[in-house]
């Protein structure tokens, strides 16, 4: 069973966080994993992205080509571009907080997560990532969030160890929000 | 040794220090440039020197003076930089050196773009310098082995006493995947009694040199390289086959684009159509040992690129005839997708009913 994301959003929103979070999740339990990012100039302050596939077979291509079952976008250019790769019967997580739209699809799941502002309500609006993240893992149960909160450790290092809480809880109250 | 998450190019910089390389010159371009920058901050960690030459030019000739003193020592760049570094390593394969050279190759020609390709199949199996001499070229297809076959790569260079080419693409560069540095058999391998380290006045001096100005000479020189090149074509053959049971089509690709070509057998499989692959693990030599016997259910051949088709030609020479060999591809950095093969695959069964 392969479950495909796309990440997307502006350079600084953490997508590529979210991906690497839920590639090394995979990789704590023993699922076989990839995680491709998107480069180049768009990078700089335009869109940002990365596919992730966990899988319980060895993962073929790490390229997701309109069958992402779930596609992440944190942004309004990232919705544009990527609302079609969701495979029919798929889910979209739209981070209501800055996408005033609604999806055009009809054939998929769509969660509006209000992931800035629930992250400002916790203290840091750089938390939404984490906020939106709680939200993916209680819909999709791809990875545990023990195993997403071992990666954050490995990730953070002891340099943002203190920084740990604050993203605990925003994993909840994200998973509270589709609850 | 536990899994690790690595980006292709941080892995092949691990890989490299794992292997006892200690030495690396190379000049930024994208999309490599996290294979120095780690190398920067881990050589000296290990008592090794990393310099960011002044060009490409430069880099290569740094690994051939380095590589002379019978040093492990390796350099990167991506495709526009491995064209400048050709003379570089026509240089190191006619003065019989072993180097490694890691090339994470981008659509051209010329600048071309940052994005994955595979167009640089031409000049490393072909030879992108001057004169009659190879080098061994692996292409991997995911990053574990990608690892495995940098650490094999110092092992062979030193055997031979040539260079060899680790190429994959810029994908394979960015991605991460988890890798397992694996305890490594030692390999037995001859002195380096060629390299020019001080004679300490004990002995003649050696001379690294690729000029043999005596025509004699250097026809013997060649003759020597070829024969054995001979060897390295009979020893050094590797690559997968996937579904090769009984086959209608069978598809040939190498590197990142073999994954792409195995999700569209999976889906095709699905449906009861049964599509097999070859996959060249070495392109040079060509795996010509896997094309020997053939099922006897294969139609065709279908050779499937991230270029307009450099592969083809190895084909059609290995399949001396038996089989028509098409083509399926996608360039400049655009990335072919399983769709895009399966409808390919589905249009050539059509048309051959």
């Amino acid at each position: 069973m392969d479950q495909k994301f796309i990440f997307a959003g502006f350079g600084g929103q953490g997508v590529m966080l979210m991906g690497q979070l839920i590639t090394y999740a995979g990789m704590f339990e023993d699922l076989e994993v990839s995680w491709l990012p998107s480069y180049g100039p768009e990078m700089r302050g335009g869109t940002a992205n990365c596919s992730v596939i966990v899988s319980d077979r060895e993962v073929a291509s790490p390229v997701i080509s309109y069958d992402a079952t779930t596609v992440v976008a944190m942004n309004l250019p990232s919705m544009d571009k990527f609302e079609e790769e969701v495979e029919k019967g798929g889910k979209l997580f739209v981070n209501s907080s800055l996408i005033e739209r609604k999806s055009v699809r009809d054939d998929i799941d769509v969660y509006y997560i209000d992931a800035n502002d629930v992250a400002v309500e916790l203290g840091n609006a750089k938390a939404a990532n984490m906020v939106m993240l709680g939200a993916i893992l209680e819909i999709t149960k791809v990875v545990s969030p023990e195993a997403v909160l071992k990666a954050l450790e490995k990730i953070f290092g002891t340099a943002k160890a203190h920084l740990i809480p604050l993203n605990e809880e925003a994993l909840k109250r994200g998973a509270q929000l589709v609850k | 040794m536990a899994k690790v998450l690595m980006k292709g190019n941080e892995a092949i910089g691990a890989a490299a220090i794992n292997a006892g390389c200690r030495y690396f010159f190379g000049y930024p371009i994208t999309p490599q440039n996290e294979l120095p920058e780690y190398m920067s901050r881990e050589l000296p960690k290990v008592g090794g020197v990393f310099v960011q030459a002044e060009s490409e030019v430069a880099a290569i000739n740094m690994v051939y003076g380095a590589a002379g003193s019978g040093v492990r020592v390796m350099t990167s760049s991506s495709s526009p930089g491995i064209a400048l570094k050709q003379e570089g390593i026509s240089y190191i394969a006619g003065a019989e050196l072993p180097a490694v050279i890691v090339n994470i190759v981008r659509g051209g020609p010329g600048l071309g773009s940052i994005q994955p390709s595979q167009s640089d199949y031409n000049q490393s199996t072909r030879g992108g310098g001057d004169g009659d001499y190879h080098l061994l070229v692996y292409a991997p297809a995911n990053i574990q082995e990608m690892v495995d076959l940098l650490q094999d790569a110092f092992d062979k260079a030193d055997y031979y006493r040539n260079p060899v080419m680790v190429m994959g693409d810029g994908m394979i560069g960015q991605m991460m995947e988890p890798v397992e540095f694996k305890e490594r058999p030692e390999v037995d391998l001859p002195a380096k009694d060629w390299a020019a380290t001080g004679t300490e006045g004990k002995r003649a001096p050696n001379v690294i040199n690729s000029l043999f100005l005596k025509p004699e000479e250097l026809e013997d020189h060649n003759i020597r390289l070829t024969e054995k090149y001979d060897i390295m074509k009979n020893n050094e053959q590797r690559w997968e086959t996937y579904n090769m049971e009984k086959p209608e089509i069978i598809c040939v690709a190498y590197g990142t684009t073999a994954r792409i070509v195995k999700s569209a057998i999976d889906t095709l499989k699905g449906e009861g159509i049964e599509i097999g692959l070859i996959r060249p693990i070495t392109v040079w030599p060509f795996p010509e040992k896997a094309f020997v016997e053939l099922p006897e259910s294969a139609k065709m051949f279908l050779s499937v690129e991230m270029s307009m088709g450099q592969m083809i030609d190895d084909i059609k020479i290995v399949n001396q005839g038996r089989l028509p060999v098409e083509f399926y591809g996608r360039s400049g950095g655009m990335i072919p997708s399983p769709d895009g093969v399966v409808g390919k695959i589905r249009a050539l069964l059509g048309g051959a009913k």
